[in-house]
């Protein structure tokens, strides 16, 4: 929709740039699909040419700009980016314009590149105002329900995955009221080379849970885990009733167990 | 840097915040469609270099030396792309607001997108058809015919329209250029009941291009509502423009008119509004409590309202027989209460109006609406002016779905273009859509049913709480229409009703396919099933043990206008069309839950206390033929069937028939389109016009009146003017039937239900189209459907609807709407135009109940409440 606030668009933007009434403006899926009676400016990050995908020997850094598309065909051979790709409850077209970068920011619950780069223990780099970075994993730069670490200024510039992690042998399960619509529950398991096995937990709860069982884990085991995520952490909306969103994390978790470990 | 449209660079820059969607219909693309405006809809669906993209969330200023295609830049020099040919040849549309957007979508597919279509059109929605239409477009199944001289009525002919639909230059409301057009935003209240103290309008009126504000000191006096029927007095008037008491949160509280939506915002952004909060009550059974705060207190009997003391618009209270004795000869006895939640109509098109000043200092109104005559009258009673001073136009309705039997955006139009003297548009924001429209009013259903054990009922009592919200537009009437076809389809001495409307300070409810059936069909017919299996007898045999037969009368507790008949009978039909349906057999997934379940419903082919079409047909001197009808298209389909009406009475063929409509210029009156009247109201003034033109035809020319292929050899120009008008009032009244069943299966492990089967049977007496006819019940059925498994709007405890986009509230997509078997009985009707009854609203009716037995059968546990979403289903079974 029209922006009708937006007085000016800084393309492409640059560090510093940001003030009070800024939106830094990745695809703009986002940014457009809801009024924004507050942004005055946006600051164009698509416009800075960054490349999308960088493959090195230690992993492959997603710019934030890389859209859904870009990362659905560079990284085609990895199942676990294509089943995260499906999950967006919006369609290819938008994976033409929306970023990884902007899903993350968005920090919705059911966002599934919050999902892929927490499972796989991506690292988010963050620049500051004054062009100064660091670095925060994937996991945790979500904080809650449209919360994220970042602070005023600064802006999400790519996020790191390692080769070992892509490498590794993942089992993916998502609920849903509806067949394709918005991820409910969306766990990644994650078989560790080592033996054991972490378990990502998204879509059911504020903010991502990341479980980690350096031996294959127990029934029980799993549920310990679970059990101990606060009842008030699993999301109260209309895509799902928690207690429901709740059931079905313990349900899938255990499936990914016995698929990864048992 | 310029963007170049189909070929063309266009200089003009985009401005900073716009998005590419609204900046393609600047430039005159008007087949780029707003349905939702946040990319979740995909009618705005074009190719920036190529790709496929949702024009609502892509910025403009990006567009920017790139090159973009839409609708109208499909088309190559040799005529339609053929996935613009698919769509015509298979109808994949019906009132086509979605289809440019689906067609750009298709094009785009890769053949691995083409085999799994559920998933690739997941960010298309078609409120209309359900979809199965729309595949056998894109998978090429063709069905649409060109039918000869006499053989049109019964064919599968396209809609007129098509081909304006499917390059994207149909017309629809907002669809062209007014120069020097100012723009209408509205304050909504932030408060569910509150007066209004002060309104400073300084600021507002300090900001660049705003040219008025409105508020109620600006708005007449008068009452009125918004509900449009034929006879004024079906819907109480408690309702002004602008009024000085505020009653649900996002109700208007005053208008913005400035030279650009932007500065209409900001204006409305700047209005300083002083409230004296006031109680308020969100639950109609507490409202009906003494001592509870009064929605129209000011307000009584004088303006249509039956208790306003106690919030009660209209109530029922009637019995037939005796339900204590019936009660008390049952063998078996069951009682259950059943909630319907608001759902929303969700017309991709939404509300909207444009209105000027023509040459002759006319109020002309085009608007979105299902009564442009009904909202002509309104307007000119609200503001003193005559009709003949009144023009009220609808281009093509991007759906209707009952919606738009309402006044929701005109009178405010209207005030602000005679105060300001310049044209006025005002458009709907999705989100308007779902916090300050309509929704099907929400019901709280008790039923007791009794039956002896040879299947008799004995007895039925049924007590409706409906909730109107904050306006009772409909209210009354949707109560009552409840009420009627729901029990009086069953033989049965003894039935008691007790039915409330009431007001809350809610969101309003409006008209709605099936306009109260659905809700009470909702209850009673999984009450007579569980009576049924209380009994020990098969549904459909219990079913044809009490169901009217030919000859009974049609029978309900209260007043209820004569005029209904059985004047044709397809209900047998329909109902071994059921037991064929149950003999099958699906295979479901391990450990799955099967269950399987059936439901009818009757309706009424048209609204009790008249509705009046009037039709002209003129012979044009190069030997076509003008018809000139009231009523409105918005996917319903009539026009197509008045085409084949006028088709085959004057001996030629359809594409030969020039259809005007929808304009209150072109024909004396007509009631609107609603109430399922298309066929039966509208197309027997067509029918009554055509053979009144045909006898004068063969009679200036000399032949028998049954000489009509000599219509064929006509020399209009030796004729001159011809010319004949067809009038019908819309009484009396058929009845059609309809009968829903599924089979479904549950997982258990996480409440997951999936149809296996669906098929549905109708009695529409004589068939007019048999593809538009299968059109309009899959469209019903997933109508239904999305009501069933996924749809409702929620109110938060202060009042304030939390589901305001498409993100929030599910329609369903193709993922989620199985194939329905379509079965038509073969019935003749004696009352409707050439034999043939209503079926639009009526698909709708049986499939929440039919699918509510099914799941009863599956889990073996009643779910009473709607939708049936998988967390509820789970919870159920795990409570």
């Amino acid at each position: 929709m029209d922006l009708h606030t937006v007085t000016e668009v800084i393309s492409p933007a640059s560090p510093g740039d940001w003030r009070p009434g800024d939106a830094w403006l990745g695809g703009g899926t986002a940014l457009f699909g809801e009024p924004r009676p507050h942004v005055s400016r946006l600051l164009d990050l698509t416009a800075a040419g960054w490349a999308p995908l960088t493959v090195r020997d230690d992993g492959v850094e997603i710019a934030a700009t890389c859209t859904i598309a870009e990362l659905a065909e560079g990284l085609r051979g990895y199942g676990i980016v294509r089943q995260c790709c499906h999950a967006f409850l919006a369609s290819f077209k938008i994976w033409n314009v929306a970023t990884v970068g902007g899903n993350l920011c968005a920090a919705l619950p059911a966002g599934p590149m919050i999902s892929l780069t927490a499972a796989l223990d991506g690292t988010c780099v963050l620049i500051g105002p004054n062009g100064g970075e660091r670095r925060i994993p994937a996991a945790a730069f979500v904080t809650g329900e449209g919360a994220t670490v970042l602070r005023d200024g600064e802006f999400l510039r790519a996020i790191h995955l390692s080769a070992t992690a892509l490498g590794t042998r993942t089992a993916y399960r998502r609920g849903s009221l509806h067949r394709h619509g918005r991820s409910a529950v969306l766990l990644i398991g994650r078989a560790d080379p080592a033996g054991g096995m972490s378990l990502t937990v998204t879509a059911a709860t504020r903010r991502p849970y990341v479980f980690r069982f350096p031996d294959p884990p127990s029934a029980d085991e799993v549920e310990a885990a679970l059990d101990t995520v606060p009842a008030d952490q699993y999301v109260d909306d209309v895509h799902g009733r928690p207690v429901w969103r709740r059931h079905l994390t313990r349900h899938y978790a255990a499936q990914i167990r016995t698929e990864l470990v048992a | 840097m310029s963007i170049e449209i189909n070929g063309t660079p266009h200089d003009r820059k985009p401005r900073p915040g716009q998005c590419l969607r609204t900046y393609l219909r600047e430039e005159g693309c008007f087949g780029v469609k707003k349905g939702c405006d946040a990319g979740d809809c995909g009618a705005c669906t074009v190719h920036v270099d190529g790709k496929p993209v949702h024009s609502c969330v892509y910025p403009a200023f990006r567009a920017q030396g790139r090159s973009v295609t839409t609708i109208e830049g499909l088309a190559g020099p040799d005529g339609p792309h053929p996935a613009q040919q698919c769509f015509l040849d298979a109808q994949g549309f019906q009132c086509g607001f979605c289809t440019a957007g689906m067609i750009m979508t298709a094009v785009a597919l890769s053949a691995e997108q083409r085999e799994d279509l559920p998933r690739s059109l997941k960010g298309n929605l078609c409120r209309c058809t359900g979809y199965r239409a729309i595949t056998d477009a894109i998978e090429g199944r063709p069905a649409a015919v060109t039918p000869r001289v006499g053989s049109a009525v019964g064919s599968n002919l396209g809609a007129p329209a098509g081909p304006q639909v499917v390059t994207g230059t149909a017309r629809y409301t907002f669809d062209l250029d007014v120069p020097g057009m100012l723009h209408l935003k509205a304050l909504r209240s932030p408060h569910a009941h509150a007066r209004i103290l002060s309104i400073d309008a300084t600021a507002a009126l300090a900001v660049p291009g705003v040219e008025a504000v409105l508020t109620h000191k600006d708005a007449p006096e008068r009452l009125f509502s918004t509900g449009q029927h034929e006879n004024e007095a079906e819907d109480p008037y408690d309702t002004r423009v602008l009024d000085e008491v505020v009653r649900f949160v996002g109700q208007r509280v005053a208008a913005v008119v400035a030279s650009s939506e932007a500065a209409a915002e900001e204006g409305v952004r700047r209005l300083h509004v002083e409230y004296e909060v006031l109680p308020a009550v969100f639950d109609p059974a507490q409202a009906m409590l003494p001592g509870a705060p009064l929605v129209h207190g000011d307000k009584g009997i004088a303006q249509g309202i039956v208790r306003a003391d106690a919030n009660v618009v209209g109530e029922l209270h009637a019995t037939l027989g005796d339900v204590g004795l019936g009660f008390a000869a049952a063998d078996a006895v069951y009682e259950a209460t059943f909630r319907t939640p608001r759902v929303q109509h969700a017309s991709l098109e939404t509300h909207g109006a444009v209105g000027w000043l023509d040459d002759d200092d006319r109020l002309v109104i085009r608007s979105s609406t299902q009564t442009p005559f009904l909202t002509r009258r309104a307007l000119s009673r609200l503001f003193s002016i005559n009709p003949d001073k009144v023009r009220v136009v609808a281009g093509r309705v991007g759906g209707g779905f009952g919606g738009k039997q309402e006044m929701l955006v005109e009178d405010l139009v209207a005030l602000a273009v005679l105060r300001t003297g310049r044209p006025v548009k005002w458009e709907f924001t999705r989100s308007e859509q779902f916090t300050a429209a309509t929704t099907r009013h929400p019901f709280t259903i008790t039923v007791k049913a009794g039956a002896t054990r040879d299947g008799t009922i004995t007895a039925l009592q049924l007590n409706a709480l409906v909730d109107t919200g904050a306006y009772g537009n409909h209210g009354p009437s949707v109560m009552h229409h409840g009420c009627h076809e729901t029990v009086a389809v069953y033989k049965c001495g003894n039935i008691r009703t007790d039915a409330y409307t009431v007001y809350t300070n809610t969101v309003p409810a409006g008209a709605f396919r099936g306009y109260g059936l659905g809700q009470v069909t909702f209850a009673v017919e999984q009450v007579l099933d569980e009576l049924a299996r209380m009994i020990d007898m098969d549904p459909v045999t219990f079913r044809e043990l009490n169901v009217v037969r030919p000859g009974d009368d049609l029978t309900a507790p209260g007043a209820h206008v004569p005029d209904l008949g059985i004047a044709s009978y397809g209900l047998d039909q329909c109902l071994a069309r059921m037991r064929a349906a149950a003999a099958t057999f699906d295979e479901a997934p391990p450990g799955w839950l099967v269950g399987q379940g059936m439901a009818i419903a009757m309706i009424a082919a048209g609204p009790p206390g008249g509705h009046f079409a009037d039709a002209t047909v003129t012979l044009l001197p190069d030997g076509r033929y003008e018809l000139s009808v009231g009523t409105a298209e918005f996917g319903n389909g009539s026009t197509t069937v008045h085409a084949q009406i006028a088709a085959d009475e004057l001996h030629t063929t359809p594409d030969r028939i020039l259809i005007r409509q929808s304009d209150t210029d072109v024909v004396r009156h007509d009631t609107g389109a609603f109430a399922s009247t298309g066929v039966v109201v509208a197309g027997q003034a067509v029918l009554r016009a055509c053979r009144a033109l045909r006898a004068q035809l063969l009679a200036l020319t000399g032949h028998t009146p049954s000489e009509t292929y000599a219509l064929r050899t006509l020399d209009p120009s030796s004729l001159g003017t011809v010319s004949a008008s067809g009038h019908f009032d819309g009484t009396p009244r058929s009845v059609a039937f309809n009968a829903q069943f599924f089979r479904v299966a549950v997982d258990p492990a996480t409440g997951e239900l999936r149809i296996l089967r669906s098929v549905h049977s109708a009695d529409a007496g004589t068939v007019m189209n048999p593809l538009q006819l299968r059109g309009q019940i899959e469209g019903g059925v997933a109508q239904a459907l999305g009501a069933t498994l996924a749809e409702h709007v929620d109110i938060s405890p202060a009042g304030e609807v939390t589901t305001t986009t498409f993100r929030q509230y599910h329609l369903p997509t193709v993922a989620d709407i199985p194939p329905t078997e379509v079965h038509f009985a073969t019935t003749t009707d004696t009352i409707g135009p050439l034999g043939a009854k209503s079926m639009s609203e009526s698909p709708y009716n049986p499939v929440s109940p039919a699918l509510g037995n099914a799941l009863r059968d599956a889990i073996g546990i009643r779910l009473t409440d709607l939708p049936y979403t998988a967390d509820r289903i789970w919870q159920a079974l795990n409570p």
